[in-house]
């Protein structure tokens, strides 16, 4: 603050100005993509995407089996650490608004919340299928050089089919933990929330199934895990499309759902 | 022109707002002023619609701040100078606002150099800003649409004399020039040297509004004289209220104007040692006084 000039502001200089346009959409979505990147923290969250793939993609190339080195390989595990990082980055671009208090500004100046909230949606699918063509393409480079270096014919093994359910499975991830930073509006909350929802439920699914015969036969239709797994192995019959769908409705849809409510209803403070 | 209608906001059996009404009218600076938890914060949240209220309603411009198709051009906020993403810049920070509102970007160094933060500051974090920093970049996001209405919470906090001198003459230039400006305090002294108008809020309720000018009149006179059982001898005859004043034992407050203290005081021979419009003493006891029910500390009266 070096200079305490009172300069004669250009504040206030024409009175009775024509009433303004409403916000159009798309300057709300370029301004949210641009809250995405603006800190260390999401720069560092979006490059560790990148990282993560090649990471992931060089770990195969030096520890698997020649015949091993096949699309399908790098597929499956570039996969792995996609399906922590890109729920994390859904969570923190609705939660960390609560937990640094922006809102406060950015609920003034765009009162609809559910516009700020719909615009950070929109980037966060965008942002999950331009993730993984990314990570498919250095999938591909990874099978190209890998299978340079063993000296073995390039395998293909993974098709359009399997990539694109293996797409849909990511982001319905990334949905489950934009869902989690919407019901919750606190970043810790939120990422052990996520946690649960894919470390600690699958295990009491597991349980469960073996205790009980009938969760055992009817758990596509509950375990939400267990029903999207099918969706990274492929060719999915239609009862398994079916069980995707219920058990979204169930643990994506209706919490969405009761936190949207709670949300756009909510004091901020 | 900010228009509040019979707001009541309550949580659970806790009524945080009762029937508070009032209005901040263009080319006045209308202060709000009133002890922590009174509810001014809550009033300015539900004005521009982050808390819903229970009921009643605010206008600002003659709609709900909602209905605002740009409300950043129109209506300038600052409820809360700490509420920024640490990690940004504070370039980055009026960025966003300016970006959303729809201008030219050029009005991020426009505002910046408005409010006194150099370019080396622009370009540090939030987290490593001093509170009166986060205000100038508060106050510089407020200001950027060149809106016509001002809200601030609290805006002088943190601010050394010199940052409170710039923005009293800010905050004047924009009420002269047209445009209303409504900001709290809880300190008394602030409020007075900008407000045109006052309103105080103690317990929820508004307790007092009008005039600086009526508000201070209403303060009557501090009179000082070593007799005093003669002055209140005399006072009492003629039928004039009066009060003690902590400040001095040999001083009063008196519910009339100095010349008719003064006059009254030479009709019974007293010699005065002070005689004086009350002003701030006056207006510091009634804000005491009817805000006593809200104080944390109990008052001696």
């Amino acid at each position: 603050m070096s200079t305490l000039a009172i300069t004669d502001a250009p504040v206030a200089a024409t009175r009775h100005k024509q009433p303004p346009a409403p916000i159009p959409f798309r300057r709300i979505l370029g301004v949210e993509l641009r809250k995405m990147f603006d800190t260390r923290a999401g720069l560092w969250l979006m490059a560790s995407i990148v990282i993560l793939a090649v990471t992931a993609t060089t770990a195969v190339i030096l520890f698997a089996p020649d015949d091993a080195l096949t699309y399908g390989s790098f597929a499956s595990a570039i996969g792995i650490p996609m399906a922590v990082i890109l729920p994390v980055i859904a969570i923190l671009s609705v939660s960390s608004e609560w937990s640094q208090r922006t809102t406060l500004t950015t609920f003034t100046l765009v009162p609809s919340r559910s516009r700020s909230i719909s615009a950070k949606a929109v980037l966060t699918v965008a942002l999950g299928i331009v993730s993984m063509l990314v990570a498919m393409l250095i999938g591909a480079v990874g099978t190209v050089v890998g299978s340079a270096i063993a000296g073995v014919d390039r395998v293909w093994d993974a098709g359009p089919g399997v990539l694109s359910t293996i797409v849909l499975a990511q982001i319905l991830g990334m949905l489950t933990g934009f869902m989690l930073g919407v019901l919750f509006r606190n970043t810790p909350a939120a990422v052990v929330g996520y946690f649960v929802y894919a470390l600690v439920l699958p295990g009491i699914f597991v349980t469960l199934a073996s205790v009980n015969t009938w969760f055992a036969d009817n758990r596509g239709w509950l375990d939400v895990g267990y029903a999207q797994g099918a969706l990274f192995e492929g060719g999915l019959s239609s009862q398994q499309w079916a069980q995707v769908l219920v058990t979204g409705i169930i643990w994506l849809v209706l919490p969405m759902a009761i936190g949207l409510r709670a949300l756009l209803r909510s004091e901020i403070k | 022109m900010i228009n509040v209608d019979s707001l009541t906001k309550t949580y659970g059996r806790f009524t945080a707002l009762q029937d508070v009404s009032f209005t901040a009218r263009p080319g006045r600076v209308t202060g709000f002023l009133g002890p922590n938890g009174a509810g001014k914060s809550t009033t300015m949240r539900v004005m521009v619609g982050l808390t819903p209220a229970t009921s009643g309603s605010v206008t600002v411009a003659g709609r709900r701040f909602a209905d605002l198709p740009n409300p950043g051009l129109e209506v300038g906020v600052l409820l809360d100078a700490s509420a920024q993403h640490a990690g940004r810049t504070g370039r980055e920070v009026l960025t966003i606002a300016v970006a959303t509102m729809g201008l030219p970007r050029k009005r991020v160094e426009e505002m910046l150099s408005l409010v006194g933060l150099t370019p080396t500051e622009a370009d540090r974090r939030v987290r490593d800003y001093s509170l009166g920093m986060r205000q100038r970049l508060g106050i510089a996001t407020a200001l950027a649409g060149d809106p016509d209405l001002l809200i601030l919470d609290e805006p002088a906090n943190g601010l050394d004399p010199a940052g409170i001198r710039w923005m009293r003459d800010l905050l004047r230039g924009f009420a002269d020039r047209g445009g209303t400006v409504l900001l709290s305090s809880h300190l008394l002294g602030e409020i007075e040297v900008i407000a045109d108008d006052i309103v105080v809020i103690g317990n929820g309720r508004i307790v007092a509004q009008g005039t600086k000018a009526d508000l201070l009149a209403a303060a009557g006179t501090l009179v000082r004289c070593r007799d005093l059982a003669g002055l209140q001898h005399a006072l009492a005859a003629a039928e004039v209220d009066f009060t003690p004043t902590p400040d001095a034992p040999d001083a009063l407050r008196v519910d009339a104007d100095p010349e008719v203290v003064g006059e009254l005081a030479c009709n019974y021979g007293l010699a005065l040692a002070e005689l004086r419009s009350a002003d701030s003493a006056g207006l510091e006891a009634m804000f005491l006084e009817l805000t006593a029910d809200t104080q944390r500390e109990g008052v001696a009266a």
